[in-house]
Parts: structure tokens; C-alpha cells; sequence
């Protein structure tokens, strides 16, 4: 294996090539490399930035939140701007830091883990990039127009954010088409990467599962995103051409904007957990030193997740009064779920079984997902009961519930995904005291921050709102000190991040881990610019698979 | 060239992405500030057109030159391919979103609203004047709407366009055929004719909503079914816009003697989208027209 | 300083707050309701049983999960010596853990269910209540009894809530409001929920009541309530800027109470349709139109008239404020179509119009010095 990367790397250094053979050269120059690159990954450290910087800016709108609900009163902001904080930090979290974040990291590992030269169509991989910062500018641009930005909440529920939104709510549509148009191109890529640049001897049942995670999350994609693009349009005619959809004095029904956004709106929650279990059932194995167990029901119920995913939509929806027929087969339908998410769960519990383990920091995140990740799911499964969920819509314990599923799952997988990764991608690694400080603190904190909602919720304290009264303001104050302490965590996640690749102790090893496996650990470390000009051969990716039982 | 064929070619960085989204930025921007009289605002949405424009034709100007230069691979097609049809997928979603929306306004809310299902007391306490019919005529409260005169029927300008589609249709296949057998005048005659049907079919539809909106009252704001029925059949439209466009394009292309037998990437993903848009305007038809 | 009335008992569910309990400064903790109050209806009871039922159900999977896990992370660490195993398939052990879910979920399924049908259905009602949302108020119309009014946030709530005004807090802050819903016991009561505007949802947990008032439809829903008392809620849906002030204060009383007070709204409704026909002074107008504006008008254009700019006008030098009072007394009562801003004919009545009116004419330094009387509002009717 040695062989094949210190060949990439003559060639690089040689780059004699003929006409068309250009793409040997090591990166360009200047910052017009990062423009019009079509590396892998260069566009996967593009995202990973971006997602990061999203991270932050949505992180300090959290604050803001967490701020002015500290004690009751009014503390620092108006009613209306408290709104556009909610609204844009969930919007923000999840278009602009989960997402990216998970499409960064395809575009990195997905060419390394199936033996490809790069992505397959790599100058629209540059395009569903570039996209980004446009619609990312374009949706903050609209705090500071007249009127503000959307406060409608990052659901957008008609008619608030028809008739009875600001301006600045065109923008923000258009903002979405972009994000949309992004997320549909990229997924597309992915999905013919995964089918058509495979090395020729991987067949689909040896892919890794952080790859069939995501070959599945961008169907996904590709199904649920263009309905979005459907209901803001439907937005925009109404608000501006005259149409009712979601007016009924013209026969529509404000309901209906409802159902079109779920449709969307629950596949896209799976999309910001698919990749996750895939990042997990990566790092699991090589920290327990076990082949995964029970790959291939790994697969299906991954699969059945996603399949679920579009038939449960209108579990956010049981008080809009939907006939009871509706209510019985959504809430039927929606803990069914549990079924699939159970056996991804078991079979990480047993994994470890009987392993050989150790806690490497990606390791601490990977436990720290399977545990936080289950509890937002038992929230889940509660929300899901119909009548149940009459006392817990649109209260905290809502609020509890998701961040539980996308901070403690979908972020938590992401820091850990960097983590097991980073090493690999520039070949230095990060400080393990100090990574080891930072994650005990952030899953402190972050309980501190989320658990304590669930009994503001089921205390009666409605989401969306700037004040409370004073029988919350225990709670919310723990909840806000939670909340400062997890968001401080970042500084310290954003030293360890940096100090590690600027100056990190250098590694050697292509393995990085003592038991990780996978082709990306085959090639040299830190990943050459181009990697896997000759695909790996059938004995390698077998050898290289985490789910076979020889050792 | 044989040798460098086996590899997968991975073009050289492009300035066409960052270009292509300065233009969808500018045009979507521009459009939103005109939507609110800002007098920049529909030069910043006209300029922005002008950059899309001026991207789509530069970057699919080098896709076809490379093409043409033969260093592409069959794995190469492959991705175009599956890059097209997963394009096309996700066009078909778009157009769900909006019968989706006709199926619940006709057999959920405009029923409801009529007070069928649990929905009594909408009818009894809100709307006692309201009947559920279908197609819609009289919408609850019509201050804000315009209320319609009568719908297009399904047997007149729409039956006859879509005659055309369904041979239109027939004629790429024929065209295709041609192309597979490398006839480059049928291949010619074939491109001809579906591009002369694309353009009936957008002339009919033009004719008929100037119809609606001059005679019958049939606007985009009459309630509900104004409101999918433009929305449907006019997104449907511009897709036979682009369409014809393309197809356009394919024919300069095969005048200029692109596309063989075994490499005709381009050729295809048009000929898919033209069905696409086929089957979609049978289900309009099937649905907003006829039912 | 701060209030707690609001404790109910305390659940299982405590033994989870170890966790902020360790870390909390001062320990007001038995106080606290960690949990969903058992409520006051059956159907309140019932979600309450149900909700108890999967809580235990999850914390029994959470103990086996978790406990295996714990067994891995401390018995079979690298560093303790063990050596892992190879095994990595057992169709039985997955066949297991995919049905025992499977029958768990069954068993919730099957109560949910009961407990579903029972609180859809809104047969049988001795009374109906039409609830209508406004942003951000509630209107009541006792349909059986021609009694109709209006609930706002409780005007000393009100006062402490505007940003940057820090004071003590009045009892039950943000909860209270100025009209409540009064109930009789014991009788089966429906409500019609519909809103004015956007999307609102009327929810008193002790209830177990939550439904959503949807703009141009009706939904419904059921309340049978057993014990006297005060029930406080929170509009529960994202309804705009004053969406955290739109409380809910349901008063239930004995029937023989429920029927006096009914008379008494009655006779209010006649003496206040009196008020409208005598002629009022600049001052009674002023301080009258004051409350009216503080109550119904405040929460968009804003207590000293400055609006929000591009989304409520100001009043303070408004065009219309302080031009031809024909166009004001118009929007005030037709409101403007497609707007936030409603028709506040039927809302208030002649009296309080004339002197919303009146004020707005001369506060905010709109010197316009005219006056409207109640007798104007009645024949611009
Ligand atoms: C990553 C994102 C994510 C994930 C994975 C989930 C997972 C689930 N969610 Fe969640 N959800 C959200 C993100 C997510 N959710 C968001 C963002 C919202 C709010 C949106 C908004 O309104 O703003 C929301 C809201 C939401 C609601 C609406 C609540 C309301 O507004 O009233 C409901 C209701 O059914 C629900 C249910 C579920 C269920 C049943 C699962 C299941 O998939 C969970 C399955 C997992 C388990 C159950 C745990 C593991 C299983 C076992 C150990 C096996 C054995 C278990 C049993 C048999 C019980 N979610
Ligand atoms: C997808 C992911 C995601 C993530 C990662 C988060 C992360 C966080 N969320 Fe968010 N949240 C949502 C998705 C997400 N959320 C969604 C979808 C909603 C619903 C919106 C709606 O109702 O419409 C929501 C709503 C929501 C609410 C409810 C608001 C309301 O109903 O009014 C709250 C309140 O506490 C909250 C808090 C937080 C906090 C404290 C974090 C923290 O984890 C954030 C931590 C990160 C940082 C803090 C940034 C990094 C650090 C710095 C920038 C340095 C500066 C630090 C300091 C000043 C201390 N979120
Ligand atoms: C829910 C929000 C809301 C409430 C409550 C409200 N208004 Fe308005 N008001 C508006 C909006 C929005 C407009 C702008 C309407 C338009 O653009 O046509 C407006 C416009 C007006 C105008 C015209 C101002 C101008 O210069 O154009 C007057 C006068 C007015 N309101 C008076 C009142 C009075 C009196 C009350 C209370 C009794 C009140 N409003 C309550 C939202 C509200
Ligand atoms: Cu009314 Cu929220
Ligand atoms: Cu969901």
C-alpha cells in the first residue's frame, strides 16, 4: 500500500504529464486556488470552514437567546429581534453548520474510503460550495434590512411569514433556493461518486457504513430538498402574486404550508443523523478493536430510517387538527422508527461488547453520542405519542428533545468525525490533554444546557418566547450558565483545532489509529493532494473492511 | 489517447462556479429588492440573468470541447448520466410539491372548507355561504381574489397540445434512433420537428392564458385553483422553454458534427428532460385539465 | 422577589435533576414542578398516565443500554488486560432486539390510542365556547349565552415587561389577564378555536387542552373539569412579536357562580353599550383612550408611538393620526386588509374607540386638539 501512495507523490512532484494531465500538479497558489478548486479535498476544507464559521455565528445567536432568557424580564432585546435570533439560529445550525459540515466531510472521506481519485463531477462539487456564502450573506443580510429579518421561526409557518412578515422575507426565500440548489447538487455528486468511482473491485455490501450513510442521506436530499424549494415558492406568490395556497378565503389552507414543510422538514432531520451513525460506526469498531456488528442490518436499518422518514411527517402536526384517522397512522407510523434506530443502537452496545477498549478522544465522542443521542430519542418516542404530545408541542421539552438528536448527536458526531480524521488529513495530531479537558467540559455543560429543559417544558413553559414568568427562572437560569460554559467550550475546541494543524506533533504512521481500517488509512499521511490514481485491488479492500471478522 | 482514457479526468480548477453564482446571487437579490420598488433592483436581477446566462454557455461550451477532444471516459458519461437523471429526480420532487398542494386543495381543505370531515363548524360558523365544488369558482371570500368566469376545458387547446408533447416525444425517440445509426440527415429532420412542436406547444399555452386572464377572468390570483393551476402548468412551461432551448443547442451541435454513436452524453440528457417534461405534462393533464 | 406559586407535585422525574441540583446556588428545589401536573379533566389524567407509562418505558431500555455500555467502557478497557473478541453477527440476537421493541411499541400504541379517541371526541357538549385568537389577545364567545369579550396580558404584567424595565414582579407575571374564561364544573364543554390572523394555539395543561387556532378554520376540542379553581396557560404556537404575552386564565367555578356570572356580563354588556351615548370630555377621553391604547394598541405601535419601523407604523406624526380623522376612524374600525392591523370596530366598543381615537390624535405630540365622541363611532358604523 506504501507503494501506491509514494507514487502519487512522485508524480506530483514530477507532474511531466501530458496536455490534459494538469490535475497531477499540487495545489495552485493564492487564494485563487480555493475559488476555482476542484480537489476533493480542498472543497471538503472549504465546507469544514464554512460550517465552522456558521457554527459560531449561529452559536452566538444561542447566546443571545440563552442571554435574555437568563432571568425573567427584558433584559437586552425587543420581543421582535429575540425572534429573528430564534429564527436565525435554527436556520443558521442547521443550513449552514450541520449540513456543511456533513457534506465537508463526505467530500473528504467518501473519495478515500471507496479508493477514488476524487469526486465525480468535481467542478460542480465547486459550485454546490460556492453557492454557500452567497445564500449564507444573503439570509444574514436580512437582520439589518428595514423591518428585520425573518422572526417567524426557522419552521416559517404561514401566514406569519406571508402576510404578516417583513420584507426582508423575500430574501430569505431566495436565500433558501440557493441553499436548496446547493444541497441538491452536492448530494447529487455524492451519489454518483459512490456509484460510479468506487474502486471497480468494492462492491456496495464492502463499502464502509460512514459511505452508505451517506449515500442514502443524499437520496434523501435529493427527494425532500426540492419540496422546500416547492413551499417557498408557493411563499413568495402568495406573499407578492396573488395566490392563496395557504389562505383560506381563497380556498387554501394555512395547514397545508405545514404538511409541504414537514415533508420536507422530517427527512431533513435524518439527513443531519444519517451521516452521524455513519461517523460512529466508523469510529466504534477501531476504538473496541471489533469488527462493527451486524453490518448488513446496519445498512437496512439505515435504510428503513430513511424510507420511515418520509411517511411520519405530520408528528409535528398533531394539534393543527388533523382528522383522528390522520393522528393514529402519523403517531403509529412515527415510533415505528425506534425500531431501526434500536438496532443501530444495540449493535454499537455491542460492539463494544467485549472489546478491546480504549478512549482516544474521538472514541469519548463516539460513547458521548450513542448515550446523549438515545436519551433525545426516548424524547423522541415520546413526542410521538399523539395525545402525549398535546402537553409537550411547542414547549421546551421540544427544545430538549432536538437539541439532544443535533448537538449531542449531529454536532457531537461531527467533533468527533474531526477528531479520528484530522490527523490523516494534515499528519499532526492534536493535543490529547487538552482535547481530553475540552470534552469533559463541553459534556458537562451541555447537559447543564439542555437537560433541565425537559422540566421547563413539562412545566409549562412555551418556545419562541423572550420572557417567562418567574416560575421558570431556576431552571432557565441553570439552563443559560449551561449554555455560556458550552458555548466558552468552543474557544477551547478552536485553539486545540488549530494548534493542531499549525503546529501539532507531527505523525508518520499512514494509520494514524493502532486497529482503524479503511482505505483512507492506506494512503500516506497527511493525504497527498491527489490520492488513489490506481484503485486499490479486491484483497486490500477486503482486509481494509471494518465489518469482516478476521483480525 | 487511448492510455489517458482509462483515467478518470479530473478537470483543472474552473472560474465558471464562482461566476455562475455571483449571477444566481445578483438575480435572486435583484429580484427581491424589485419586489419591494428598489429602482436598482431589477437592472442588479437583469445583470445577474446575463451572468447565468454567460456561465451555462462558457461552462457547457468547455464540458463540450472537452468532450469533443475525447477526453472523456464511458466512466466520465457515467457520472453525466447519473448526474442527469438524479437532476431529473429531483425535478420531479419539485413538481410534487405543487400536486401535492392541488390534491390537498381539492380533496382536503376546499372540502373542509365546505365542512366535510371534522371540519363542520368551518363551514357552519365561518363560512355558511360556502359550497366545496371542484373546480373552484366561488372561493370563500373573495375581496382579495378575482373570481374566474369558467376554467379551460380539457378537450381544447390542451388535448391538442398534448398531441404535441406525445409526438414530440416520438419524433426525439426517432431522432435517437437515427443518431444510434449515425443518419445525420434524420437525426436533423428529427431534432427539426420536436423543436417546431416545442414551440406550437408554447404558443398554444400562450394563447390559451391570454384566454384566461383577457376573457375568462382565470388569473394566478383566483383562489385556489388559479393559483395551481398557473403554478403547475406554468412551471411546466418554462421547462418546455429550457427544453426547446437545449434542444436547440443539440441541433447546432449535431450540425457541427458532435455526438457518435457511442458518445452522445449530451444528445441523451436532453432527450431525458424532454420526456420528463412529457410525463409531467400528462399528469397536468390528467389532473388539472381532465378530472 | 420571585414568585412560585405554580408547584405541583413532584414525579420520579426529580431523581434525573441530581445532575442541576448539584450545581444549583440556593435550593428552592421542592417547590418546582419537574413534571406534568395530573391536571383537572379526565383526559388531563389520562395523558398523564400514559406519559408516566413511556417515561418508565425509556428509563427501563435506558438501563439496559446504558448498563451494558458501562459494563464495556469499565470491564473490557485496554488497559485493564482484555482482549476482544471477534464475533460480529447473530441473526437471533437481532431478530430479538428487533421484535421485543417492536412489542413494546405495540403495547404503547394500544392505550394511546383509547386515550386519542376519547379526547377527539367533541360529542355531547352542554356548552360552546368560541375561542379566537388575535395577535396578540384571545377573544371568548360563550355562543349559548350571548356573552362575547376580550383577554389581554393583565396591565401590571404588562408594565414590567418592557425592555429594560426591571421591578418586582407581580404574582403570577406574564400569566394573568385582565378578563378571564370563567367555566362551570362538571359539565362538558366544547371550545371552537379559529383565529383572526395567524396561527395560534390555546393550551391550559391542567386541561389537557392544546389545540391550534388556524385563520379561516375551526378546530375543536373538549374540557369536562372537575374541581374548582384557576388554570393558567400560554398561547402555544409562534405567533409574532408579542407571542410570549398572549396568556390564557381559565377560572372554573360551581354552576350556581358560572350562572351569576353570566347574568353579571350581561348587565356589564348593556351599561357599557350605555356609556357610548353620553358626551365626554377631553380629559375622561384621554384617560380612557390611554388604557385602550396600552391594552389593544401598544403591543405593535408601541407604548410612546414609535412603531417598528418597516413592519408598524409609528404613530407619532402618522399621516393619518394626524390628517382627516374620516381615514383615521376608519382604519382604526375596518382595520387594513392583508395587514397586522384589524378591524378594531368589532373589538371595542363606541366609547373606547372614540377615545382611542382622541388620544392618538393628541399624544405623541400629534397637537391635532380634536376630539371624537362615541356618537362620531356610532354613525361611522
Ligand atoms: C437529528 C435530528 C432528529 C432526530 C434523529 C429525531 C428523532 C426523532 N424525533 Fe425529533 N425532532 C427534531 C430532530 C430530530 N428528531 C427536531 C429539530 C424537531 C423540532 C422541529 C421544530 O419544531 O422546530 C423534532 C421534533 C419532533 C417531534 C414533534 C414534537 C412537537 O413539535 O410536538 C416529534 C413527534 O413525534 C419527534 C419525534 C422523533 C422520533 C420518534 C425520533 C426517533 O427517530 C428517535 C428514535 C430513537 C430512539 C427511540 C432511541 C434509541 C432506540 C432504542 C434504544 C431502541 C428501543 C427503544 C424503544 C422501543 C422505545 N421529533
Ligand atoms: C442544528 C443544530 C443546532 C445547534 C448546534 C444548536 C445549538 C444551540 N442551541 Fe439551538 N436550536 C436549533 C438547532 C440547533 N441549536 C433549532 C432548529 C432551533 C429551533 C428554532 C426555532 O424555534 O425556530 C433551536 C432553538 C434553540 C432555543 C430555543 C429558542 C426559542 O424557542 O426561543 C434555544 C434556547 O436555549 C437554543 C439554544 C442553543 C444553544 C445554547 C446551543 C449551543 O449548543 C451553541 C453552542 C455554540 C456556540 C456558543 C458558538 C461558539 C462560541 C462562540 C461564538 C464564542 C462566544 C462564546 C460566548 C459568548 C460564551 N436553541
Ligand atoms: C397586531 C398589530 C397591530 C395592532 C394591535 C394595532 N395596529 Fe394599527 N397598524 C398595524 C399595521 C401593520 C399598520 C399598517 C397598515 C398598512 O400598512 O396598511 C397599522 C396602521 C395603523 C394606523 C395608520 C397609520 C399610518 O400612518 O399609516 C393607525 C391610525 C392605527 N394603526 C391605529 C391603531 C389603533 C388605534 C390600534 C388599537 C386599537 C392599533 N392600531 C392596533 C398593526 C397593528
Ligand atoms: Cu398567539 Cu402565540
Ligand atoms: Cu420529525
Amino acid at each position: 500500500m506504501a507503494t501506491t501512495t509514494s507514487d502519487i507523490q512522485d508524480e506530483i512532484d514530477a507532474h511531466g504529464h501530458g496536455a490534459h494531465d494538469d490535475h497531477h500538479h499540487g495545489p495552485a497558489k493564492g487564494l485563487m486556488r480555493w475559488v476555482k478548486t476542484t480537489n476533493h479535498k480542498d472543497i471538503g476544507t472549504l465546507y469544514l470552514w464554512f460550517a465552522f464559521t456558521m457554527l459560531l455565528v449561529g452559536g452566538a445567536m444561542a447566546m443571545v437567546i440563552r442571554a435574555e432568557l437568563f432571568q425573567p424580564g427584558l433584559q437586552f432585546v425587543e420581543p421582535q429581534f429575540f425572534n429573528q435570533m430564534t429564527t436565525l439560529h435554527g436556520l443558521i445550525m442547521v443550513f449552514g453548520a450541520i449540513m456543511p459540515a456533513f457534506v465537508g466531510l463526505a467530500n473528504w472521506q467518501i473519495p478515500l474510503m471507496i479508493g477514488a481519485k476524487d469526486m465525480a463531477l468535481p467542478r460542480m462539487n465547486n459550485w454546490s460550495f460556492w453557492i454557500l456564502p452567497f445564500a449564507g450573506s444573503m439570509l444574514l443580510s436580512t437582520l439589518f434590512m428595514e423591518g428585520g429579518g425573518p422572526a417567524f421561526g426557522w419552521t416559517f409557518y404561514a401566514p406569519l411569514s406571508t402576510t404578516f412578515a417583513p420584507a426582508s422575507t423575500d430574501f430569505f426565500i431566495f436565500a433558501v433556493h440557493m441553499l436548496g440548489f446547493s444541497s441538491i447538487m452536492g448530494a447529487i455528486n455524492v451519489i454518483a461518486t459512490i456509484m460510479n468511482m468506487r474502486a471497480p473491485d468494492m462492491k456496495l455490501m464492502d463499502m464502509p457504513l460512514f459511505v452508505w450513510t451517506w449515500l442514502i442521506t443524499a437520496f434523501l436530499l435529493i427527494a425532500a430538498m426540492p419540496v422546500l424549494a416547492g413551499a417557498v415558492t408557493m411563499m413568495l406568490t402568495d406573499r407578492n402574486f396573488g395566490t392563496s395556497f395557504f389562505d383560506a378565503a381563497g380556498g387554501g389552507d394555512p395547514v397545508m404550508f405545514q404538511h409541504i414543510f414537514w415533508f420536507f422538514g422530517h427527512p431533513e432531520v435524518y439527513i443531519m443523523i444519517l451521516p452521524a451513525f455513519g461517523i460512529v460506526s466508523q469510529i466504534i469498531p477501531t476504538f473496541a478493536r471489533k469488527p462493527l456488528f451486524g453490518y448488513s442490518s446496519m445498512v437496512y436499518a439505515t435504510a428503513s430510517i430513511a424510507l420511515l422518514s418520509f411517511v411520519v411527517w405530520a408528528h409535528h402536526m398533531f394539534l393543527t387538527g388533523m382528522p383522528i384517522a390522520g393522528q393514529m397512522y402519523f403517531m403509529y407510523a412515527t415510533i415505528m422508527i425506534s425500531v431501526p434506530t434500536g438496532v443501530k443502537v444495540f449493535n454499537w452496545v455491542t460492539t463494544m461488547w467485549r472489546g478491546s477498549l480504549t478512549f482516544e478522544t474521538p472514541m469519548k465522542w463516539a460513547v458521548a453520542f450513542v448515550i446523549l443521542f438515545t436519551i433525545g430519542g426516548f424524547s423522541g418516542l415520546m413526542l410521538g405519542v399523539a395525545p402525549v404530545d398535546i402537553q409537550y408541542h411547542d414547549t421546551y421539552f421540544v427544545v430538549a428533545h432536538f437539541h439532544y438528536v443535533l448537538v449531542s448527536g449531529a454536532l457531537f458526531s461531527i467533533i468527533a468525525a474531526v477528531f479520528y480524521w484530522l490527523p490523516k488529513w494534515c499528519g499532526r495530531m492534536y493535543n490529547e490533554k487538552l482535547a481530553t479537558i475540552h470534552f469533559w467540559w463541553a459534556i458537562i455543560s451541555v447537559n447543564i444546557l439542555f437537560f433541565p429543559q425537559h422540566f421547563l417544558g413539562l412545566a409549562g413553559m412555551p418556545r419562541r418566547i423572550p420572557d417567562y414568568s418567574t416560575q421558570f427562572a431556576d431552571f432557565n437560569m441553570i439552563s443559560s450558565i449551561g449554555g455560556f460554559a458550552f458555548g466558552a467550550s468552543f474557544l477551547l475546541l478552536t485553539y486545540i483545532i488549530v494548534t493542531a494543524i499549525r503546529s501539532g506533533e507531527k505523525i508518520e504512521e499512514d494509520r494514524v489509529w493502532e486497529s482503524a481500517k479503511g482505505l483512507e488509512w492506506t494512503v500516506a499521511t497527511p493525504a497527498p493532494y491527489h490520492t488513489f490514481d490506481e484503485p486499490p485491488k479486491k484483497a486490500q479492500i477486503l482486509s481494509e473492511s471494518s465489518h469482516i471478522g478476521e483480525h | 489517447m487511448q492510455a489517458s482514457k482509462e483515467e478518470y479526468f479530473i478537470p483543472d480548477g474552473s472560474y465558471w462556479p464562482i461566476v455562475g453564482s455571483i449571477g444566481m446571487a445578483s438575480m435572486l437579490g435583484g429580484f427581491a429588492s424589485s419586489l419591494h420598488d428598489n429602482s436598482l433592483g431589477t437592472g442588479i436581477m437583469v445583470l445577474g440573468f446575463g451572468l447565468i446566462i454567460f456561465m451555462v454557455f462558457g461552462w457547457m461550451g468547455q464540458v463540450v470541447h472537452e468532450s469533443e477532444q475525447g477526453i472523456y471516459n464511458k466512466q466520465v458519461d457515467r457520472s453525466f448520466r447519473m448526474g442527469m437523471g438524479w437532476f431529473i429526480f429531483s425535478e420531479v420532487m419539485f413538481f410534487a410539491a405543487f400536486f401535492g398542494a392541488l390534491w390537498y386543495a381539492r380533496n382536503l381543505s376546499v372540502p373542509w372548507l365546505g365542512g366535510s370531515s371534522n371540519n363542520a363548524f368551518t363551514n357552519t360558523v365561518l363560512w355558511p355561504e360556502f359550497k366545496s365544488v371542484w373546480p373552484l369558482l366561488q372561493m370563500p371570500d373573495a375581496a382579495n381574489f378575482t373570481v374566474p368566469k369558467a376554467i379551460i376545458h380539457a378537450w381544447e387547446i390542451p388535448a391538442i397540445n398534448t398531441l404535441c408533447l406525445l409526438l414530440s416525444g416520438a419524433t426525439l425517440t426517432w431522432a435517437h434512433w437515427a443518431l444510434l445509426n449515425n443518419n445525420r440527415k434524420q437525426i436533423i429532420v428529427g431534432l427539426i420537428a420536436t423543436i417546431a412542436l416545442g414551440v406550437i406547444f408554447l404558443s398554444l399555452q400562450v394563447a390559451e392564458y391570454a384566454e384566461a386572464y383577457q376573457h375568462l377572468d382565470l388569473k394566478l390570483s383566483s383562489g385556489i385553483y388559479g393559483s395551481t393551476f398557473f403554478m403547475l402548468t406554468g412551471f411546466h412551461g418554462l421547462h418546455v422553454t429550457l427544453g426547446t432551448i437545449m434542444l436547440i443547442v443539440i441541433l447546432m451541435r449535431v450540425l457541427r458534427g458532435h455526438f457518435n454513436p457511442d458518445n452522445h452524453f449530451g444528445f441523451e440528457g436532453v432527450a431525458w428532460y424532454w420526456h420528463f417534461v412529457d410525463v409531467v405534462w400528462l399528469g397536468l393533464f390528467i389532473f388539472v385539465y381532465w378530472l | 422577589m420571585l414568585n412560585r406559586r405554580y408547584s405541583i407535585d413532584i414525579s420520579p422525574l426529580y431523581k434525573w435533576a441530581i445532575i442541576p441540583l448539584l450545581l444549583m446556588p440556593y435550593a428552592a428545589f421542592a417547590e418546582y414542578g419537574l413534571n406534568l401536573p395530573k391536571g383537572v379533566t379526565p383526559v388531563s389524567n389520562n395523558i398523564y398516565g400514559l406519559h408516566m407509562m413511556i417515561f418508565w418505558v425509556c428509563v427501563g431500555i435506558g438501563v439496559i443500554v446504558f448498563g451494558a455500555m458501562a459494563y464495556s467502557i469499565f470491564f473490557h478497557r485496554k488497559s485493564k488486560g482484555a482482549v476482544s473478541s471477534n464475533f460480529h453477527e447473530s441473526t437471533v440476537v437481532e431478530l430479538i432486539w428487533t421484535l421485543v421493541p417492536l412489542g413494546i411499541l405495540i403495547a404503547i400504541a394500544f392505550p394511546a390510542t383509547k386515550v386519542l379517541i376519547d379526547l377527539e371526541n367533541t360529542d355531547k357538549a352542554e356548552m360552546t365556547v368560541k375561542i379566537t385568537g388575535y395577535q396578540w389577545k384571545w377573544q371568548y364567545e360563550y355562543l349559548d349565552d350571548d356573552v362575547s369579550f376580550f383577554s389581554n396580558l393583565s396591565s401590571d404584567s404588562n408594565d414590567v415587561r418592557q425592555l429594560g424595565k426591571s421591578g418586582t414582579f407581580p404574582d403570577n407575571y406574564l400569566l394573568d389577564v385582565d378578563r378571564r374564561l370563567v367555566l362551570p364544573v362538571d359539565t362538558r364543554i366544547r371550545f371552537l378555536m379559529t383565529s383572526n390572523d395567524v396561527i395560534h394555539s390555546w393550551w391550559v395543561r391542567e386541561l389537557g387542552v392544546k389545540q391550534d387556532a388556524n385563520p379561516g378554520f375551526i378546530n375543536d376540542a373538549w374540557a369536562l373539569i372537575e374541581k374548582p379553581g384557576v388554570y393558567r396557560g400560554q398561547c402555544a404556537e409562534l405567533c409574532g412579536k408579542d407571542h410570549g404575552f398572549m396568556p390564557i386564565v381559565v377560572e372554573a367555578k360551581s354552576k350556581e357562580d358560572y350562572a351569576a356570572w353570566v347574568n353579571e356580563q350581561q348587565a356589564l354588556q348593556k351599561a357599557a353599550a350605555a356609556a357610548g351615548e353620553k358626551e365626554w370630555t377631553k380629559d375622561e377621553l384621554m384617560v380612557q383612550g390611554q388604557k385602550v391604547y396600552s391594552t389593544s394598541c401598544a403591543g405593535c405601535h408601541g407604548v410612546t408611538g414609535q412603531g417598528i419601523p418597516g413592519t408598524f407604523p409609528a404613530m407619532a406624526g402618522s399621516a393619518i393620526a394626524t390628517g382627516d380623522v374620516k381615514a383615521h376612524i376608519n382604519i382604526v374600525m375596518n382595520g387594513s386588509a392583508g395587514t397586522a392591523m384589524q378591524a378594531f370596530g368589532g373589538q371595542l366598543n363606541d366609547s373606547d374607540l372614540a377615545a382611542v381615537i382622541t388620544y392618538e390624535r393628541n399624544a405623541f405630540g400629534n397637537n391635532t386638539g380634536e376630539l371624537v365622541q362615541p356618537s362620531t363611532i356610532k354613525s361611522a358604523r
